[in-house]
């Protein structure tokens, strides 16, 4: 009997194998599951950062249950108000039932958080760019984003890459002798590290010589983190290969090898004809 | 010592002095150091860019790979084929996508210059904004308005692998001459430069992403290691004002290295009981 779990395995084998597919050159089975990922990804995220944040984190502040919000007043009354018009307009004037903005308010929270009328005015700013003439405005959105990311940023670099590196900098020297020479080399690393990112001087003499010594530093860490991270992939294709080889089991239909046949056989019937051919011939 | 130098350090104890004053009530308690370093960083950066602008003279040494960016347009236009752009997957609270961008004007002034054609997948909305409006100010600015479209700098999906997936395929299909993955990158980073790699594009990186650094400098021509990358709109533009905050950055540095040589040394003065200031209490 086919029920959706098999159905879901022989999907995630399809579609694996597709992906896999481009080592051998682009083909319609890559280009198929490569807009499918792309086109369904960027909905899915539409979508959940519409419900997840906007709707809840957003609307839900500005007017939540008004039943939570304790009495109402004639300037709440006028501020939901407000609440029923943008309904009006997101059930296409009234014509659909209501979801975005339920009956009274959005569940959540206990009070009208006005202060995020700020984030909701940049927002509309961001969608004027559909209108040629207000387009600018959306300017402001985006130089409020970049300069409120270059202050909040600026105090974190400096904690983190500063002064917490000035802290790590310091050398034990009541640990054993193996922990004093490793801080050591730290020491010199980070320092002639440092010499390595001057600009305003030439690396020529002594700075020359001591911004070579940190590049050496430097190429030594981006091997190990080359190395530690190609072994996190590796892990990766270990866990994808575990699972085809659980979908090429018989309660699965023998996922896995036939749909992997299917593809073999069907790229080489492609590499045969015009398409394949029409491919290379664009190279 | 010259009067700026004085006017500046008497507004920096007046700031300090102010903190002290406010600290546990304007100001959060136990961040002096901070505070100080916030003080002395932006003053010194400040100072610099005040010098470059009345005129002084700010070298810069030579940075390989962007001077490399004008010959990897030019090779993309004598080949006829285009150029692709990838801003990284981050949105504009990162300060790699911000100098991602910048570089993108100057790329977009060159394409449009040599009339070459320009890709720019992008994974966030409001970078694809900000890209739309530096490449149209840029084609402006080379005065070929007429070249310029919206499409050049086009939104794929916001999720990282199906972004890589995506901008795999324009490659594929492409085969730009010239591959630029400047911004802030993931894991995408190798798939994204290996792909580029086996269409024999010439390409260019940059990242402030420690961990994928190597995987550029493996896989390709030229690669703007960390901050490098955030000196290029300097090396660009040779605004006075950005010239004068790398040497004010540089200065930073040889404070910062002053600071690790001062506390490995009054940190092993403590340890062995020669004096009782723990500096590290300090940081």
């Amino acid at each position: 009997m086919i029920t959706a779990e098999i159905m879901g395995a022989w999907l995630v084998v399809l579609l694996t194998l597709c992906i896999f597919s481009f080592l051998y050159k682009d083909n319609p089975f890559y280009k198929a599951a490569e807009h499918l990922y792309v086109g369904v990804s960027a909905g899915y995220v539409a979508v959940i950062s519409f419900w997840q944040q906007i709707q809840p984190n957003l609307f839900g502040r500005l007017w939540p249950k008004l039943e939570d919000t304790g009495e109402v007043s004639v300037l709440k009354s006028v501020w939901y108000s407000v609440y029923e018009i943008l309904n009006f307009i997101s059930t296409g004037f009234g014509t659909l039932e209501r979801s975005i903005f339920p009956e009274g308010g959005i569940k959540g929270y206990d009070e009208i958080r006005l202060m995020y009328l700020i984030p909701f005015i940049l927002g509309i700013f961001m969608l004027l760019r559909l209108v040629p003439k207000l387009g600018w405005l959306a300017r402001w959105a985006i130089a409020y984003i970049v300069g409120m990311a270059a202050g909040l940023r600026f105090y974190g670099f400096l904690n983190s890459d500063i002064l917490m590196q000035i802290q790590s900098v310091a050398i034990d020297f009541t640990a054993d002798w193996g922990s004093i020479i490793n801080a050591i080399i730290l020491f010199i690393g980070t320092m002639t590290g440092l010499i390595y990112f001057f600009y305003s001087t030439e690396h020529k003499g002594v700075v020359g010589r001591l911004s070579r010594i940190g590049i050496y530093f430097l190429m030594i860490k981006f091997g190990a983190s080359f190395g530690f991270a190609v072994m996190g992939r590796i892990s990766l294709l270990i866990g994808r290969m575990n699972q085809l080889k659980d979908y090429s089991a018989a309660e699965y239909n023998y996922a896995t090898p036939i749909i992997l046949v299917f593809i073999i056989i069907s790229l080489a019937i492609w590499s045969f004809m015009d398409g394949g051919n029409k491919n290379e011939s664009t190279a | 010592m010259n009067n700026k130098v004085i006017m500046w350090s008497v507004l920096f104890l007046i700031l300090l002095g102010l903190y002290i004053m406010g600290e546990g009530m304007i100001f959060i308690e136990g961040a002096r150091v901070k505070f100080a370093a916030i003080l002395i960083v932006s003053i010194t950066i400040y100072y610099y860019i005040d010098r470059a602008r009345s005129g002084e003279e700010i070298y810069l040494r030579t940075i390989p790979g962007l001077k490399a960016l004008e010959e990897a347009v030019g090779r993309a236009t004598e080949m006829g084929k285009s150029v692709l752009f990838v801003p990284g997957i981050s949105d504009l609270d990162q300060v790699e996508t911000i100098t991602g961008l910048n570089i993108l004007g100057h790329v977009a002034e060159h394409t449009a210059k040599y009339e070459a054609s320009l890709n720019v997948p992008v994974s966030k909305s409001i970078v694809m904004e900000a890209g739309r409006d530096i490449c149209r100010e840029a084609y402006l600015k080379a005065g070929r308005p007429d070249l310029y479209s919206d499409d050049m700098v086009h939104y794929l999906t916001d999720d990282q692998f199906a972004y890589a997936a995506g901008v795999n395929g324009i490659m594929i299909r492409e085969k730009p001459a010239a591959c630029f993955y400047l911004g802030k990158f993931y894991a995408e980073s190798l798939i994204l430069a290996e792909t580029g790699n086996s269409i024999g594009a010439i390409q260019i990186a940059g990242t402030g992403s420690m961990a994928q650094i190597p995987f550029f400098v493996t896989a390709c021509d030229y690669t703007l290691i960390g901050e490098e990358f955030f000196t290029a709109s300097a090396y660009l533009s040779k605004k006075p004002e950005l010239l004068g905050s790398i040497k004010g950055q540089d200065i930073v540095k040889l404070l910062v290295m002053a600071t690790m040589v001062l506390t490995v040394v009054l940190n092993g003065l403590f340890q062995a009981g020669w004096i009782s200031f723990d500096i590290l209490s300090y940081l």
